[in-house]
């Protein structure tokens, strides 16, 4: 009988606990709630810990596969049959006239968002010039046309001749001279105008970095494409082309 | 064509850095290069006669005949001719032919490999973290030790040939005695990324060989004192991975480094010398001109025989015979240093004097991942992924010759005791020597079964050692 009595004790021992700890109140409670707290805290631990014992861990200490030595670790290996395949669509894209430009799509910018209309006359009628909203550039020598027949208005605020540009394999970035703009995605209008928005090929001076042909001449000019928005931000960022 | 009716001509003899011989001497037009030997011999008054290649005003060598070399310059024949003439090595290494044996014993690729400065002993480093010493006349392995936790990037034998350093991929360096194959003193363990080389102080400076420099990822170099089993400097300055570093015999320190600079030290305060710019890519490697001979010390490769022997002699003895050999290697002129790139060329400095490079060498189509001056510091060989080997003059950087064959990238190059001979190990799994004279294959080495990422011709000139990514070590012989 005493067992019986014990055990069914012992098994309404979590009820009557938890109903101590619904109906406490005051300081009493707080207290045992306190220690409560932290009696469950190494419960739960001594739980974990057998629940570990039974699972099987990754061995860290072994050491991974496929040793290279030290001249071959910063570098990712192509593989073989990629490299001639490679090899092969790069002359297929050359036919084609596509180039492989980091940024492939960029969004069309618009006459209405890259060109404001300026009234000009007494009576602010005629509307036939256009002022340039985005950042560009003109070369050196560059000369406005007389006032009354420029239709194409590029303010000198948004004129820049330097674009820091970064070294994709380098990872360094540096802050090149612009020679040219080569090709802006969005219309070959603004190509003329020297419009650089993001997307844009852009011609940038190299001597710096000096790169050097196998012939040993030096390399003074790379094509850069354009990362950032240089009206929003007021820089031009750029990724070198290699 | 009779005698008298042959051109007769006013020659010079000249050695390397321009000092006359003799006085001007008429000879023939026809006259052939094993004659001018016997001439200049004569001149040297030397015990035994040395022999020499000779080269017209020092561009052109003398191969058939002086006749035919001037044709093909087109000199005058007026004035009096400068004709240097240059000892080669007295002794001749034999090409290696056939694998003797294949030494398996690695359970992950072999990464590097080195023969001792006497050619006695052979080790090995591999990806299962451990090195292996092998002995040479059984061709069977002798010990292994085991100590690393990662892969053991790079090995480096002391000049004396008695300690064996190794760094692994855990930034560990430990250092190793070939006899027993157990470890000497505690690890060194400083650097926080892994160590890309390990290189000695020459013998000459220190004859107990007691220092040790590292370059590792983290940018830094450590100089350790292995007695103490500590470092004794630090070098940072560089501020990306340090790829080589070079103890040189005049007690300075190069390194080179993927921030595109080599930069000069002095090792004994770590006062940082001087920064040689002009790299437009990671710094892959440096070669010394006197790299050779400050790797074999006091042993002179010609004394070699047939059992290579342990350097024998007190310190005092050593020091003077590799400060000896060294003078000779160097001569009158600094030492050159020669760093090649990812930016596909390499560069000829001279470091002690100044920033400006001597020359820029440019040809190859992709980087260049080793280069090697040749034991007497004449020529200079570059291996590059665009599987060709070029060889340029070790004085002017000038280009002498392309050595194409392979089929994948090059990776390692050595060079054998007489600098006649090169080897070339690569990633299309051959191994082939080369004939420097004659610019052609020698001897073409399959049987690797896959990449061969080490290459190592022993300076007694007897064998040479290959490992690679299909485990196993071969040792080739005549």
């Amino acid at each position: 009988d005493h067992h019986e009595r014990k055990r069914k004790k012992e098994s309404r021992e979590a009820h009557e606990r938890s109903h101590k700890a619904r109906k406490m109140i005051g300081l009493k409670a707080k207290l045992y709630h306190k220690q409560r707290h932290a009696e469950k805290i190494q419960m739960k631990k001594t739980i974990k810990m057998h629940e570990q014992r039974k699972t099987k861990q990754k061995d860290d200490d072994k050491t991974p596969e496929g040793a290279v030595p030290a001249y071959l670790l910063d570098r990712e290996g192509q593989s073989r049959a990629k490299v001639l395949s490679n090899m092969i669509k790069q002359k297929r894209k050359e036919k084609a006239g596509k180039w492989e430009v980091p940024l492939p799509k960029v969004r069309a910018q618009g006459e209405t968002e890259v060109l404001k209309v300026i009234r000009t006359g007494k009576r602010q009628k005629k509307a036939w010039k256009r002022m340039v909203t985005k950042v560009c550039f003109v070369g050196e020598g560059f000369t406005r046309k007389p006032p009354k027949y420029e239709r194409f208005i590029r303010p000198m605020g948004l004129r820049f001749k330097k674009a820091h540009v970064t070294h994709p394999e380098l990872k360094a970035t540096f802050c090149l001279p612009i020679l040219g703009v080569k090709k802006n995605p969005s219309s070959p209008l603004y190509t003329t105008l020297g419009v650089i928005t993001k997307g844009t090929v852009i011609e940038v001076n190299v001597s710096e970095l000096g790169l050097v042909t196998q012939g040993g001449k030096v390399i003074w000019g790379k094509y850069a494409q354009v990362t950032n928005n240089p009206e929003n931000d007021g820089c031009i960022n750029a990724v070198l082309l290699v | 064509m009779t005698s008298e009716n042959v051109e007769r001509l006013l020659i010079q003899f000249q050695d390397e850095n321009g000092e006359v011989l003799g006085s001007p001497f008429d000879v023939p037009l026809d006259i052939t290069p094993d004659k001018l030997q016997l001439v200049c011999n004569a001149l040297l008054q030397k015990e035994e006669p040395v022999p020499l290649a000779f080269f017209v005003r020092g561009e052109a060598e003398v191969v058939s005949s002086l006749g035919s070399c001037i044709q093909t310059l087109g000199v005058e024949t007026e004035q009096v001719l400068p004709v240097v003439y240059q000892p080669q090595a007295v002794f001749r290494v034999r090409a290696v032919t056939r694998c003797t044996s294949t030494l398996q014993g690695h359970t992950e690729a072999v990464i590097s490999t080195a023969f001792s400065p006497t050619g006695k002993y052979l080790a090995s480093g591999s990806g299962d973290t451990t090195v292996r010493f092998w002995d040479l006349t059984t061709e069977t392995p002798h010990h292994t030790a085991r100590g690393h936790a990662h892969w053991v990037l790079s090995i480096a034998w002391s000049p004396d040939g008695k300690k064996l350093a190794s760094g692994c991929k855990n930034s560990q360096i430990c250092l190793w005695d070939p006899v027993t194959g157990t470890q000497i003193g505690k690890t060194l363990t400083g650097h926080t990324k892994w160590i890309t080389w390990l290189c000695w102080e020459p013998l000459h400076l220190n004859p107990e060989c007691r220092y040790l420099a590292s370059s590792s990822k983290d940018g830094s170099v450590r100089i350790w004192d292995t007695v103490l089993g500590r470092y004794e400097k630090i070098l940072t300055g560089h501020t990306q991975s340090v790829t080589c570093v070079k103890w040189g015999g005049d007690g300075l320190l190069y390194t080179s480094s993927q921030d595109r600079t080599v930069k000069v030290w002095r090792p004994k305060d770590g006062v940082l010398c001087r920064t040689l710019q002009g790299h437009a890519h990671w710094v892959n490697t440096l070669a010394l001109s006197t790299d050779y001979v400050l790797r074999t010390g006091a042993f002179e490769p010609a004394t070699a025989t047939i059992n290579p022997q342990d350097l024998t002699g007190s310190l005092e003895e050593i020091k003077e015979a590799a400060l000896q050999r060294y003078n000779k290697v160097r001569g009158s002129a600094p030492e050159r240093l020669v760093s090649g790139s990812d930016d596909f060329t390499l560069f000829l400095w001279n470091p002690a004097e100044g920033k400006k490079p001597l020359a820029r060498m440019t040809g190859h189509s992709a980087l260049v991942n080793e280069v090697l001056f040749s034991p007497d510091t004449r020529l200079l060989a570059s291996a590059s992924f665009d599987k060709s080997i070029k060889i340029w003059d070790g004085r002017t950087g000038k280009y002498l010759m392309s050595l194409r064959g392979h089929v994948g990238s090059v990776y390692q190059v050595a060079w054998s005791a007489d600098s006649r001979l090169l080897v070339s190990g690569s990633s299309d799994s051959t191994l082939k020597v080369w004939d420097i004279k004659t610019g052609k294959l020698n001897m073409d080495l399959p049987g690797h079964a896959d990449e061969v990422y080490a290459v190592d011709w022993s300076p007694d000139g007897q064998r040479v050692a290959s490992g690679g990514k299909d485990k196993c070590l071969r040792i080739w012989r005549r």
